[in-house]
């Protein structure tokens, strides 16, 4: 009895390292920790529809590659005019969609024009702001003409925002999402998962998995054990805090990657007293990023000085700007006529960045007089009341957006800024195209934002993926909301 | 008995009504616009307007009451904002999850706490009673989703018996699709065991203290048998009462257990709903709950006729 379970072990055990050494596993799940409320990025903001749909179901003219760099994707090259007017694209040919349908140049001029039309509700419209109009040349060739050069079109092209959809499903992809990519979608179970299987005839290089399924994790405690379990073999975006249970374990993989979320303590720079520079600058110079850093994220998270992120090419070091300094600040505040302090209100959304960062700022501006109230928010709430009603004193929140540091030259937008040098810049930005003279015009507007203390700069949150040491080809860094899946596979 | 049934259905139907009113008005003052949550921080006022308008937000308040109010008539709860699918069915498919779920940890709470709390009350004041007493203190005090963390170490991450979360649906078979309601359900049973065993425990000391045990025991009956057809059956009021109560709780009151075993059940459904602002569905949601603990509220008043016949005269 005791022989035939040795055995029967044995070859169990066998048969299992052997079917393992022939081929590799080809099915992955992957926690998410919210769900998306559709799946057509092309009509929502949520940043949870494009870690789902971006490069694995839908994919654009050009896409953004892991470390922030614009891809051919479904145009395989392009030509611009000299003027800088005119973007001439090759499409590749060959390309279906998940539902059969063959793609054409019809299908860019259907979606682009959708995205930019009048009743349109794409949520980053003013992506496509600069398009006077497209025009197909061939089943093959899309020609787009625009109202002035911009310098990031094709990288504006590559969001998850201007995928290219098919006319036929495009009323229906919020629920049952038809791209070209290498996955398609196969179901979603409301509330617990998505999943997608490789598609049969991608025009490109195929997906090494077959069958991929995002699973809803909400809580950042259910996280590890289901790691543990070996449930679910990667979360791209795990919790800082509980990175500590699983960094000494072997058998996975801690992967601590940037974003492009400045995280930043927002002033509302009309309502007095913020309304002082010399008010702004001691809120800089009450900060201590380190001990931010440290108590908000787990230590993990770069510092910095203005509003761009340090993965980013065109970035600046400006941390220097406004060291840690007590007095310096308490002298400010002094000049401003409030040696005295002054109380104010801190309103904090529902993120663990926010509301742990808020109590540390809170502490840290008490040190030089400023006594802030902190109210706790819900994110409707923070969206209502700060963001579009700009009823509000300081406010903590991740800027997400790539490349965003536009926003603080739009009209009424929540910090209330207005300076014409910094908009200049802004504008001239948009019509240069000349890569040499971008970096230049990136680097003033950061030193001009960094001058007004426009809002107390504090780091860049960090993207902490946690996976399988087997599972190779997940992004490091988080350029863009997505889990690109289309190079990872289980290694032997 | 007729009268009393129809002055109770007129009493529930009138609190639905004014539960309806309540529910829509209060989740209307709530600040936060459901187009703007989806449209996100980059998108122009006008954008939010049209997204308003198209989602039909822009209608007046009472205008919008009176569809939703007329349309819940005809059973038809409207299309979530976010999801844009009928409410109808986001609930079906989460009652599936939930309403099992409900009924299990119901039934293991009863298992365990009717016992226990005979077997307290027939050793009052002894080291038995003191014992499960004790255990019953602590199953109240310990915060559920960690006792949940603790099972999921236990049960999941070391023995491997089953699955650390998650629901793999009806769909997947009964085996697995009850495997992983088991933990969870486990977990919402025993601070619900704890109560009850608590409220067996009194009411049957209450009981045993009547004269009319006094009389049994006189007239040569067992002291199991008192227990069983005398005490038991006249302590069962109270113990029904918070059946009741806990029925409705597990059914959409669950929702730290099923964020801990991230299960798709009502409770995360109406939470998601309310941070997403998809009023539409918070409160046809919430509507189905009241008429959930009023049909409930109504059972457990007619079992009470049903295990004390002195009530059914009285009415």
């Amino acid at each position: 009895m005791k022989l035939w379970k040795t055995l029967l072990a044995a070859a169990v055990l066998a048969l299992a390292t052997a079917t393992s050494a022939f081929a590799a596993r080809t099915d992955l799940v992957i926690g998410i920790p919210l769900e998306p409320p559709h799946l057509d990025p092309t009509a929502g903001a949520a940043a949870a529809i494009r870690e789902v749909t971006y490069a694995n179901v839908f994919e654009g003219l050009t896409r953004i590659g892991p470390n922030s760099e614009v891809l051919p994707d479904l145009a395989e090259s392009w030509t611009v005019s000299d003027d800088g007017k005119v973007y001439t694209f090759k499409l590749h040919t060959g390309v279906k969609f998940h539902d059969g349908s063959d793609f054409s140049a019809d299908d860019v001029k259907f979606s682009l024009d959708r995205a930019r039309a009048e009743n349109s509700v794409n949520a980053q419209k003013q992506l496509f702001a600069a398009i006077d109009k497209v025009d197909v040349v061939d089943p093959a060739t899309v020609k787009v003409t625009l109202t002035h050069p911009q310098g990031s079109f094709l990288y504006n092209m590559g969001w998850g925002d201007a995928v290219i959809v098919s006319p036929k499903s495009a009323d229906t992809n919020k629920e049952k999402p038809v791209g070209t990519g290498p996955f398609k979608f196969e179901n979603w179970a409301k509330g617990s998962s998505i999943t997608l299987v490789k598609s049969d005839h991608y025009w490109g290089a195929p997906a090494f998995l077959e069958k991929v399924e995002f699973r809803i994790v909400p809580d950042a405690a259910a996280a590890v054990p289901a790691l543990l379990s070996g449930d679910i073999q990667a979360f791209p975006f795990f919790d800082p805090d509980s990175v500590s249970q699983v960094k000494d374990d072997p058998r996975f993989k801690v992967v601590v990657g940037a974003t492009e979320g400045e995280t930043i303590l927002s002033i509302n720079n009309k309502k007095p007293p913020f309304d002082k520079l010399q008010v702004r600058q001691a809120i800089s110079y009450a900060l201590d990023r380190k001990a931010i850093i440290d108590g908000a994220s787990a230590g993990l998270g770069l510092p910095i000085g203005s509003h761009m992120s340090p993965a980013n090419k065109y970035y600046v070091d400006l941390t220097g700007r406004y060291p840690h300094d007590v007095a310096k600040a308490k002298e400010l505040l002094k000049e401003a006529g409030l040696e005295n302090g002054f109380k104010a209100t801190l309103r904090l959304p529902p993120t663990s960045y926010a509301r742990l960062g808020g109590e540390i700022v809170a502490s840290q501006l008490r040190d030089v007089g400023i006594n802030l109230e902190i109210i706790p928010v819900e994110w409707a709430q923070w969206l209502d009341q700060v963001f579009t009603k700009k009823d509000y004193d300081l406010t903590i929140v991740s800027h997400t957006e790539p490349n965003d540091i536009d926003i603080y030259a739009r009209k009424d937008y929540y910090f209330n800024y207005d300076n014409p040098a910094f908009n200049k810049v802004i504008a001239d930005l948009e019509l240069t195209s000349d890569e040499a003279k971008r970096k230049d015009l990136y680097a003033q507007a950061q030193k001009i934002l960094a001058d007004d203390a426009v809002v107390g700069f504090l780091y860049e949150l960090p993207k902490v993926g946690v996976w399988d040491a087997k599972l190779q080809g997940l992004w490091e860094n988080a350029p863009i909301p997505a889990n690109d899946l289309t190079k990872v596979k289980w290694s032997d | 008995m007729t009268t009393y049934l129809l002055k109770r259905l007129a009493i529930s139907l009138a609190t639905l009504v004014l539960a309806s009113i309540v529910v829509f008005a209060v989740l209307e003052i709530l600040p936060g616009d459901p187009a703007r949550l989806m449209l996100g921080m980059n998108a122009s006022a006008d954008q939010v307007e049209l997204l308003r308008n198209q989602m039909g937000l822009n209608a007046p308040l009472a205008l919008r009451y009176l569809h939703w109010a007329s349309g819940l008539l005809s059973l038809d709860f409207g299309r979530s904002y976010t999801y844009s699918v009928p409410v109808i069915d986001l609930v079906r498919e989460r009652l599936a999850v939930s309403l099992p779920l409900a009924l299990i940890a119901l039934a293991l709470s009863t298992i365990i706490a009717i016992p226990v709390g005979l077997f307290s009350a027939s050793r009052r004041g002894r080291a038995g009673d003191t014992i499960s007493m004790g255990a019953a203190q602590l199953g109240v005090a310990v915060p559920n989703f960690w006792f949940a963390l603790m099972l999921i170490y236990i049960f999941a991450v070391w023995l491997r018996l089953v699955p650390a979360g998650g629901f793999p649906g009806w769909s997947a078979g009964v085996w697995p699709a009850l495997k992983s309601l088991l933990l969870p359900a486990i977990a919402l049973a025993l601070p619900q065991a704890a109560i009850l065993a608590r409220v067996t425990r009194s009411a049957l000391i209450e009981v045993l203290n009547d004269d009319y045990i006094r009389t049994a025991r006189a007239k040569g009956l067992p002291y199991r048998a008192v227990l069983w057809r005398h005490a038991l059956r006249n302590a069962m009021i109270p113990v029904l009462t918070i059946l009741g109560l806990q029925f409705a709780f597990l059914l959409a009151g669950t929702i730290i257990i099923e964020n801990v075993f991230y299960l798709p059940g009502l409770g995360r459904l109406v939470f998601q709903a309310i941070t997403q602002r998809d009023l539409i569905v918070v409160e046809s949601v919430v509507m189905l709950l009241v008429a959930a603990v009023i049909a409930v509220n109504l059972i457990v008043d007619l079992s009470y006729a049903v295990v004390d016949p002195r009530l059914r005269s009285r009415q």
